[in-house]
């Protein structure tokens, strides 16, 4: 599999098999190979379609780029789902939609990077926790897109709060919990209706309390283990040598076939598959971890096994360790002002994103919550007058970052969306007025050019199916 | 944080290093005061306090001697808030960590557990509570063992002796499927326990009559303030037909109840304005979490003020607890008038709870809790410049503004005291 180059014939199977090809000068004579075996990684492709759009030009708006740019007075078109003009002056073509936006303001979609919406949907019952599978502490062969339900109301919330994408993880019960899945905001019928294209995949990976928690006690597994936070660490390592194995493995079938031996592929591991895919850059690590000397063992572990982190989630003692996470290029994902909810969230303060911030490192508001994912600019506004307090200068268009392009970075998906850019996805929020105010609603909430939220039209706020025929169907939200 | 002290005023600086206080005169000059809740707007007011008292909110009135003066110009001037039944001062973390003194897992009899036994207003939940403007809180246990959530309180999160204002005020009854999951299996077993308590305190019963010599059931004591109206009933539904069964309660027994929760109380806002049952809710629910909240919208607030229900609000938490104007600020947003929202945070929860002969208004001779605000106190980027409880200055600091100031630039060994 992994380190050759893509082989395209795959079976329904999951398994690709390739002819062999005649290029075996280098085989012994007289030894017959078999087929090349490699491994489709692709096996839940992405169905999503952008829904219909038109041809749109919202003028007269405060603008944010997501980038740190304001734009007075500005305009915005968006054509085929992309992001076609934008500034003070564009032009409305024939035929487009044109959308008045005096007195409003127009902002990259929010980007969550840590919900749990789908996976932990509403109604929550015990028939639809479907976020931890607890029984073992390494379980990277789960994947969230196949918890995922998409009739969970919560999706339709976030939109009416601006969310255009978001990453759905499986829980902390684990130290390994799990592949997540990037999804775009739009109603669908599978998850795969929703899966955000070419989306790199993230694990899930947790620090601390939970693991110990869950596990110590011996309640869900017979070894105890992890009980302590180096029992933790053990167990990442542990896992990570695992998989390094497994690589190596999966090298050596690869070189021995190229040299003509008949050789067989060693057997699949589907957690390996994982976690080898992270050692080669493919799966980013999404790791959920609260106290400043665990993040600062986490980077240790991340350079003895050369795999990257993406983001540190919650990340709640993050303003301790600014400038070490500024150093290794670590995203933090982090709430305004949510603390003391167990030991390891005590030391919160209102400041963490603002000092993350002024370290110059990557800072992200996330929301672990569904009632979080739907004010996100909220929290940012909060996050931001607590650092302008502390005498730091940030500008609204700033904070923006930490809602848009910086979660876009920490998924892989900057190229795509996060920012106001010529030729990226229409993924844009028309608020009602400035959206660091508590009474700003998004008046309208556009996924690749489309409507998929609109506070004004009925026809354009959808009603998931656990909804229907229920007290309170249709209603204002 | 520089600015901030700046801004609390060298008052309070100076308050800081004498600690601990003694409420004094203070004259707020020149911010616009609301007395009433969102109501009462007096502009360019001069707010005196003195012996922990209102003395009064006039419009350019003159600074008597002895009056230490706050400049408040462009700043907004309301009551500290409250907020409802919370577990403030009944543990520290969450999860794993200290005891839990809002739990009743193991208690023997639930009704009647005071929560003034594990009262700690040394917990580092008040002053991050109170610094954000939030001064005043009912308080009450989570339960556990079954439905019942023991006798709730109200306390002050200033920082006297006296922090508990209202002590046995209400008793706890939550009615939902949380409740009746714990409290028999099923609504039909909860309701036949419940009813079982009542009767059995119902004076016009006689059944209440103690045998003599018996010993005093704890639970028969505190059911016997619903029925003197020394103490009313909270209790926690969220379902439409749950809610009637509070509305049945009040007719059956004729004590005074309130509605916790409420998700779906708007489908039933002129009944319970009809019957004078209050509502607390929280603004920001709008999913169906449970069967028991199928109907839950963020309207919810401003139906029923609309209807005429006297609402109060729940924050998201208890550590959240100082998020209690964001909620009310989100109610807003959802079609609530501003001046109802802020009276969900002041004199309802005061009337609510039974204390507004003495706090909820800057009326002359209440309680002094102040805060003067640096804007709009619903807005999410405002925060209060200084905060006063029963007339005493509070210093706005907490154990989170000290681990601030502490990494605000990092060093090496931040546990070593830094000179400013």
């Amino acid at each position: 599999m992994m380190t050759t180059a893509k082989r395209n014939h795959r079976l329904s199977s999951g398994l690709a098999v390739v002819a062999a090809s005649l290029a075996i000068a280098a085989c012994q004579p007289g030894e017959k190979q078999g087929r090349y075996v490699s491994i489709n990684r692709d096996p839940f492709p992405s169905t999503y379609t952008p829904l219909p759009g038109k041809l749109t030009l919202i003028r007269n708006v405060t603008l944010l780029d997501g980038r740190g740019g304001k734009i007075a007075d500005a305009s915005l078109l968006m054509k085929d789902g992309k992001i076609q003009a934008f500034g003070k002056n564009v032009p409305a073509p024939d035929g487009a939609l044109v959308i008045e936006g005096k007195g409003r303001w127009l902002t990259p979609g929010i980007i969550d990077v840590h919900s749990h919406l789908g996976v932990y949907p509403s109604p929550a019952v015990k028939s639809t926790s479907d976020g931890n599978e607890v029984g073992e502490p390494v379980t990277p062969d789960v994947w969230a897109e196949h918890s995922v339900w998409p009739q969970d109301a919560g999706f339709t919330r976030a939109m009416a709060g601006g969310v255009t994408s978001l990453e759905i993880l499986p829980g902390s019960a684990n130290l390994f919990g799990g592949r997540s899945v990037v999804l775009k905001n739009v109603p669908g019928r599978s998850v795969q209706d929703m899966k955000f294209p070419g989306a790199p995949y993230g694990l899930k990976m947790a620090c601390g309390e939970n693991p110990k928690r869950v596990y110590g006690g011996g309640r869900n597994n017979t070894s105890h283990r992890p009980s302590t936070n180096m029992g933790d660490v053990a167990g990442y390592r542990q896992a990570w040598a695992d998989a390094q194995a497994y690589q190596r493995a999966w090298d050596k079938y690869d070189r021995d076939f190229k040299a003509g031996k008949d050789v067989l592929p060693p057997r699949r591991d589907l957690k390996m598959d994982t976690l080898a895919a992270v050692l080669r850059g493919d799966i980013r690590v999404q790791m959920h971890c609260y106290r400043a000397d665990q993040m600062a063992v986490m980077m240790d572990v991340m350079k003895e096994f050369h795999y990257r982190i993406a983001a540190f989630h919650h990340a709640v003692e993050a303003y301790k360790i600014a400038d070490k996470l500024r150093k290794n290029g670590i995203c933090s994902a982090m709430w305004a002002d949510w603390w003391g909810f167990k030991m390891e969230a005590y030391d919160g303060i209102r400041e963490n994103i603002a000092f993350v911030h002024k370290a110059g490192a990557c800072a992200i508001v996330h929301s672990d919550d569904p009632f979080g994912i739907q004010r996100l600019n909220q929290e940012a506004a909060k996050a931001l007058a607590d650092g302008r307090r502390a005498g730091l200068d940030i500008s609204r268009a700033d904070a923006w970052k930490w809602l848009s392009i910086n979660p876009a970075r920490a998924l892989g998906i900057e190229a795509r969306t996060g920012s106001i850019e010529v030729g990226k996805d229409a993924d844009v929020v028309l608020w009602s007025g400035d959206p660091f105010s508590v009474y700003t609603k998004a008046d309208m909430t556009f996924v690749d050019g489309a409507v998929v939220w609109d506070r004004h039209d009925r026809t354009h706020q959808p009603v998931a199916d656990f909804e229907l025929g229920q007290v309170g169907e249709g209603d204002v939200k | 944080m520089r600015s901030a002290i700046i801004l609390a005023g060298m008052v309070l600086c100076a308050l800081l290093l004498t600690a601990p206080v003694l409420a004094d005169n203070y004259a707020i000059t020149g911010g616009t005061a609301y007395t009433h809740g969102g109501r009462g707007k007096v502009e360019r007011a001069t707010v005196l306090i003195s012996d922990g008292k209102i003395v009064s909110v006039i419009p350019d009135g003159k600074v008597p001697d002895g009056y230490e003066r706050i400049d408040a110009r462009g700043k907004w001037i309301t009551v500290g808030f409250m907020v409802s039944a919370t577990s403030l001062g009944l543990g520290e973390i969450g999860i794993s960590a200290d005891i839990n003194d809002a739990r009743s897992e193991k208690a023997k009899h639930t009704l009647g557990l005071d929560p003034a036994d594990g009262y700690n207003p040394d917990s580092t939940l008040i002053p991050v509570t109170r610094i954000e403007g939030v001064t005043r809180a009912s308080v009450n246990l989570t339960g556990g063992k079954d439905m019942w959530l023991g006798q709730g309180m109200v306390v002050n999160l200033g920082r006297g002796t006296d922090t508990i204002d209202r002590h046995r005020a209400y008793i706890g009854l939550d009615i939902s499927e949380h409740g009746a999951r714990t409290g028999g299996g099923s609504r039909p077993a909860m309701w036949d326990a419940i009813r079982a308590k009542f009767d059995a305190a119902d004076p016009r019963t006689g059944r209440s009559q103690r045998k003599k010599g018996a010993e005093p059931d704890a639970d028969v004591e505190a059911l016997r303030g619903l029925f003197t109206h020394k103490a009313f009933l909270l209790v926690v539904a969220n379902r439409t037909s749950d809610i009637r069964k509070v509305m049945a309660l009040k007719q059956r027994y004729g004590f005074d109840v309130i509605v916790a929760g409420g998700a779906e109380a708007w489908r039933v806002a002129d009944d319970l304005a009809r019957a004078r049952i209050p509502v607390v809710l929280n603004p920001l629910q709008n999913l169906p979490r449970s069967f028991d909240e199928l109907g839950a919208t963020g309207a919810n607030a401003a139906r029923l003020a609309r209807a005429g229900v006297k609402v109060a609000f729940l924050a998201p938490d208890t550590h959240n607890a100082r998020l209690l104007p964001q909620s009310a600020g989100n109610a807003v947003a959802m079609g609530m008038r501003w001046t109802d929202a802020v009276d969900a945070i002041s004199v309802n929860p005061a009337e609510i709870f039974g204390i507004a002969d003495h706090y909820g208004t800057l009326e002359k001779g209440m309680d002094a809790d102040v805060v003067i605000w640096n804007g709009d106190p619903l807005e999410v980027m405002t925060s209060p410049d200084a905060v006063f409880v029963k007339g005493q200055a509070i210093p706005m600091r907490s154990r989170q503004t000290a681990l601030r100031d502490r990494y605000e630039t990092l060093t090496r060994s931040p546990q070593y005291r830094r000179l400013q």
